[in-house]
């Protein structure tokens, strides 16, 4: 009995606490991806390899689809984009999985937490999320090691990985009123206090290309999945309309 | 030999030793249906095609899956990502199985409009109760199978139901899993029930339900029996042939159906987190309970009427009353009129009651529990019981509508 009051405990915890307003995150932008605009995505590809897989892998997706998907021939795939390597310590070939070198194990000691697999991120958080996720770092030096919080993902374990490119933002803050009177200070702007090699506008820009290739590793099939089914139902409208007169023909002498 | 009817030829040969044709005649271009069928009369053969569509794309998924705690989820994304169209297949599948509880609603609620449950059809009724029952157990494992976050806390919520019956709820629950929670050995198991033993149960119950119908004939809007109107030949005078009148009839249905599935299969699988949840893209991990459990929509309605009782072991019963209240249909109905079209007010009163509530209550169940939500869960539960009651209540001595001798 008890484990069923836990269990029946952690479901309805978080939801009196999302229902008392602990939800509230900054910033909130939205994001337009574009599937046919490859070059983006070839650009997010490219960032992902060299900022996003020292940590992260994307073990449920194959460099050469990536290529073939995104019209990268595989030589370029294997010069510019496998940086990985296999358990024999060579480098990683085409066909393979997009798996990192780093062991869970390895990754559990260092970080405490192991970084997540991004295949499916775009899917499981959605695209909004990871787009307002990777510009809402910002400078907390109560956050012993890392210095940085997450206006988006309070507390987040991930270091500021692209801090090199977009500097370091200080928030701003507003002070609201809750329901029970209680005043809070939120997070409502970011203000750079120390530059990095990227102007804000070709940050946001970079997390976008990110994005959209984030967007496409979760689901490669995507526009393919959209095509065929265009497909479908035009050639259903056709059939329906034969179905329908056939069935008119046999009901005619049904009074 | 000479009575037999032995046609020439290749079907000549087969009915001579089975009874082919006989068969063919009986249950399709011999069985006569009533002529007014309507909207409402497509969800059977539509059931049956979500059915097969299932069984079908289910054996290929099963060519790829591998029912293992460490490799289901990758052989998953493995089946999306590396098997040529083995994310049409998956999808057909996931949709199907929502498409199936749609399909089946519809199929339910027609008859209850109509009294399809009522005498002489209540065998018909309990053994498409016995189907709902199997098609729940089914996609309640089939939902485990993906190993996402949501397949897994959800089975292990649904699971420790069980642990609220007194005395044996904790020993219940461990034989159930095979463990001390959902783990491999759960996942093993879930995959032997969901691809062999329930399909099983469900393709006899199906069979069963059907030799039961083609028995005593199907019912009709009008509620009137058409057996009782026969011409010389003792043919129904309300009767068509099944075959080919509602084939051809069955075939426009069974387009639209595709047309709108095909929407949800090839532009929207997720289904807005409905069909396919965000957070079973996420592998299971027993160390990390999700923010929100939901059960997938299918289930929510019951959920709800569990929530919404501050006892847990009642909330149980109330939840399981639910679905045995309905096997019961047949006999708390008293009413010697079955269609809604004849039927008094209070009934067709009553049944908006349940329709709103088991909405509502599919609404409520899918969102997290505040406050006000349990009291509107708790006022939908209400709702939902009230049916069976008002109806037994008004059943009794119903004011109906005089119910014409022939179908209009």
């Amino acid at each position: 009995m008890h484990r069923i009051l836990i269990i029946v405990m952690a479901l309805l915890l978080p939801a009196i606490g999302f229902a008392a307003g602990g939800g509230y995150t900054y910033p909130n932008d939205q994001i337009e991806i574009d599937w046919d605009d490859k070059a983006a995505m070839q650009r997010g590809a490219r960032t992902f390899v060299n900022y996003c897989m020292g940590c992260h892998s994307a073990g449920y997706s194959r460099y050469n689809r990536v290529g073939k998907d995104l019209g990268i021939p595989d030589d370029v795939v294997l010069d510019n984009l496998v940086f990985t390597t296999d358990a024999k310590g060579e480098r990683s070939k085409v066909g393979e999985l997009m798996k990192i070198t780093m062991t869970p194990e390895y990754a559990e000691q260092a970080f405490g937490i192991v970084p997540p697999d991004l295949s499916l991120i775009a899917r499981s958080r959605g695209v909004d999320w990871l787009y307002n996720y990777l510009r809402g770092f910002y400078v907390d030096e109560t956050r012993e090691g890392l210095g940085v919080n997450n206006g988006v993902f309070a507390n987040v374990g991930m270091p500021h990985v692209l801090a090199e490119l977009q500097g370091l933002q200080a928030p701003k803050y507003r002070t609201v009123t809750d329901a029970e009177g209680n005043e809070q200070q939120i997070i409502n702007g970011f203000e750079i206090v120390e530059p990095g090699s990227m102007s804000p506008s070709d940050y946001d820009r970079m997390i976008h290309d990110l994005v959209a290739f984030l967007d496409y590793l979760a689901e490669p099939y995507k526009q393919t999945r959209k095509n065929v089914g265009t497909g479908v139902i035009i050639f259903l409208f056709f059939f329906l309309i034969l179905a329908y007169l056939l069935k008119k023909e046999y009901w005619k002498d049904v009074h | 030999m000479a009575e037999k009817q032995t046609g020439s030829g290749f079907i000549g040969w087969i009915d001579a030793r089975f009874p082919l044709t006989k068969m063919f005649e009986e249950h399709l271009s011999k069985y006569y249906a009533p002529k007014n069928f309507n909207f409402w009369y497509f969800f059977g053969s539509l059931a049956l095609l979500v059915l097969v569509i299932q069984i079908i794309t289910g054996i290929f998924l099963t060519m790829h899956y591998k029912p293992d705690g460490d490799m289901a989820f990758a052989s998953v994304e493995y089946i999306m990502r590396d098997v040529d169209w083995g994310w049409l297949i998956r999808y057909l599948h996931s949709t199907g199985a929502s498409a199936f509880f749609i399909v089946v609603y519809l199929h339910m609620f027609r008859a209850l409009i109509y009294g399809s449950y009522q005498k002489p059809r209540e065998l018909i009724w309990l053994f498409g109760m016995f189907i709902f029952l199997a098609l729940m157990a089914e996609a309640f494992m089939g939902y485990l199978l993906p190993w996402g976050q949501m397949s897994y806390w959800g089975a292990q919520v649904i699971i420790s139901l069980f642990g609220a019956i007194p005395w044996v709820g904790d020993e219940l629950t461990l034989w159930i899993r095979g463990d001390f929670v959902v783990s491999d050995a759960t996942l093993n198991r879930f995959f032997a029930l969901h691809v062999v033993a329930v399909p099983l149960v469900l393709l006899m119950l199906v069979v069963m339900h059907i030799i039961a119908l083609h028995e005593v004939g199907s019912n009709n809007p009008d509620g009137v029996e058409i057996k009782k109107n026969k011409d010389a030949n003792g043919i129904p005078l309300d009767g068509i042939p099944f075959h080919p009148y509602y084939t051809v009839k069955d075939i426009v249905g069974v387009v639209v159906f595709l047309i709108l599935f095909s929407v949800v299969v090839f532009f929207t699988p997720e289904m807005g987190g409905y069909f396919l949840e965000y957070a079973n893209f996420v592998p299971a991990n027993q160390f990390k309970t999700p923010e929100h459990i939901a059960p997938v929509w299918y289930f929510t309605p019951f959920y709800a009427i569990l929530r919404a009782i501050p006892d847990k072991l009642l909330g149980v019963i109330a939840m399981f009353a639910a679905i045995i209240v309905l096997f019961l249909l047949p006999w708390i109905d008293r009413g010697r009129v079955k269609s809604v079209r004849y039927r008094s007010s209070a009934f067709k009163w009553l049944l908006v009651m349940l329709v709103v509530s088991f909405i509502g209550l599919g609404y409520l169940g899918a969102l997290p529990a505040t406050e006000t939500r349990t009291i509107f869960a708790r006022l939908f539960s209400l709702g939902y019981f009230g049916f069976f009651l008002g109806l037994w209540w008004i059943s009794k001595n119903e004011v109906t509508k005089p119910v014409p001798e022939r179908v209009k």
